[in-house]
């Protein structure tokens, strides 16, 4: 496993505490996992599954305030950091992560289903914690055919979200080799890393994608296998990733921190087939209800973790992952966050799907359609566009090419009433686009 | 270009984008009779906006909605400097 600093061996890990022997303080204990890089965190939570209670994986971007509450909510009484000047006033123990490993005394039994804890990458607020079992957690593992030989993984994503999480699984537990991000890295400097890794399979946005075909970068890395998720992967990108990558098999997955890994296309199609809802596919159940897609698994999250939360499912067992569904002619199509509707003068429209359409003219590299406020009709459609690199038109003509195959594909209300060219757009640490209105 | 010919001209590149066939904006047009529905109007105050650098719907609560050509050029001149 290595990060654009360090290796470590995966294997090595096994024989290795890099808790400065005190692991045995930490069986049954409730445990933040504090640490700086994500291989120190990969290699803490490796540790500390079957000892403590449960850990709490955190991701680097959570302010203190959101911090102290979510230690109140996940009864934290420890944690392991690196940096333990940082928690000498809060009053929890604190445990120092070594930074090189000594070799473990005699292994401590793992003896406890530990609880892994998790956030939730929705909107502004103090973020949920959800909790799963390792056993939820690589349900999906197990059902995949992986290549005989052994596999290089990466991913864009931190590993202490669920997306991240779930690739760093595939190579401790389906064996392979672990290639982290690093969200300090030029673009160029990661896929040199990810190109002299031979990395094999590599998950990420589709705005992470859209951004690393933007770099011009691409070229000389050769995945087998590229993945997407976390956001709507739409026909453009699809495309533009087998036009990028044409030895590769491009698919797309659906998963969420909540509902867990549901399903992967790789039909090179957005969307799934309508006849996956027929049910019992993969021990997954799915259905639309109230036009959002509900899942049930034995990979959905157990609970939420604090008091007075909204259950995580429905008395059926089912979870509303607030992704709304459309079914046109046998397929189903994502079309946007419940959460996300513009409203137009009483007519509404999901910002996804606008994006899908602009999207598809070939000047451009990814857009965001957000609403603006209108004296008029409350709010119109504005639309932010990333020209394509290397692209021969003018910004002008595709203006002119993106409105018109807008207004061919779209209801009048939906068609941005102005669009803006801009050289980038802003995207969350979870990878994915930034859509909070101007 | 003068604030008059700047509205004019956003009016007839709305018009063109919607396929619709403008009378001629005399002053004393009714809106209604320009052929742009609401959406247009919405369309045509945003690019304003961006273009003129000013919304005098939004910037005061007191201003009659304008039922004329003549009304609407009118409400852009006539925003405080």
């Amino acid at each position: 496993m290595s990060d654009a600093h360090r290796q470590v061996s995966l294997t090595g890990m096994a024989s290795q505490s890099w808790l400065g022997g005190r692991l045995a303080e930490l069986a049954g204990r409730s445990v933040l996992l504090a640490l700086g890089s994500q291989l120190q965190s990969a290699i803490a939570l490796a540790e500390l599954d079957g000892v403590a209670r449960r850990m709490l994986l955190l991701p680097s971007d959570i302010s203190a305030d959101h911090l102290a509450s979510l230690v109140k909510t996940a009864e934290i009484d420890a944690v392991v950091s690196d940096n333990p000047a940082r928690w000498m006033d809060d009053g929890i123990e604190t445990y120092v992560a070594s930074a090189e490993p000594q070799p473990a005394s005699a292994p401590i039994a793992a003896t406890r289903a530990t609880e892994w804890l998790m956030l939730t990458s929705g909107t502004s607020g103090v973020p949920k914690i959800v909790s799963h079992t390792l056993a939820g957690l690589s349900g999906a593992i197990v059902a995949d055919t992986l290549a005989p030989t052994s596999p290089v993984w990466a991913t864009f994503y931190d590993i202490r979200r669920y997306g991240g999480l779930q690739i760093l699984l595939r190579a401790m537990i389906g064996g392979g080799s672990m290639v982290l991000s690093d969200p300090h890295e030029a673009i160029a400097d990661w896929v040199a890393r990810l190109h002299a890794h031979g990395v094999t399979h590599i998950s990420g946005t589709p705005t992470h994608w859209r951004k690393l075909l933007m770099s011009g970068a691409a070229g000389g890395f050769a995945p087998r296998y590229v993945r997407l998720s976390g956001e709507i992967a739409d026909q453009a990108i699809l495309d533009a990733l087998k036009q990028a990558f044409p030895a590769a098999s491009v698919g797309h997955a659906y998963a969420s921190t909540e509902a867990g890994v549901g399903f992967a296309v790789n039909d090179g199609r957005e969307g799934f087939p309508a006849t996956m809802l027929d049910g019992g596919l993969d021990g997954v159940d799915m259905k639309i209800e109230d036009g959002s897609l509900r899942i049930r698994s034995g990979r959905i999250a157990t609970g939420y973790v604090g008091a007075g939360i909204a259950a995580l499912t429905d008395a059926d067992g089912f979870v509303d992952s607030g992704d709304m569904v459309e079914i046109r002619d046998g397929r189903c199509h994502f079309v946007g966050r419940r959460g996300g509707i513009i409203n137009i003068g009483g007519r509404k429209v999901h910002p996804e799907e606008i994006e899908a359409v602009i999207n598809s003219h070939p000047g451009v590299r990814m857009s965001r359609a957000r609403a603006r406020k209108s004296p008029i009709t409350g709010a119109v459609v504005a639309a932010d566009i990333v020209l394509a690199d290397g692209q021969a038109e003018s910004s002008d003509a595709v203006r002119d090419g993106v409105l018109a195959a807008c207004r061919a594909a779209l209801e009048p209300h939906k068609v941005p009433a102005v669009v803006r060219f801009v050289p980038s757009l802003a995207v969350t640490s979870a990878g994915k686009l930034a859509r909070s209105d101007a | 270009m003068s604030i008059r010919l700047k509205i004019i001209a956003e009016v007839q590149q709305v018009a063109r984008e919607q396929n619709i066939t403008l009378p001629p904006l005399d002053d004393d047009l009714p809106l209604h009779s320009t052929g742009l529905d609401s959406l247009g109007f919405a369309i045509l105050v945003a690019r304003l906006e961006d273009e003129l650098g000013l919304d005098p719907f939004t910037i005061s609560d007191e201003v009659a909605f304008p039922l004329t050509i003549g009304d609407f050029v009118r409400a852009y001149e006539n925003v405080p400097a």
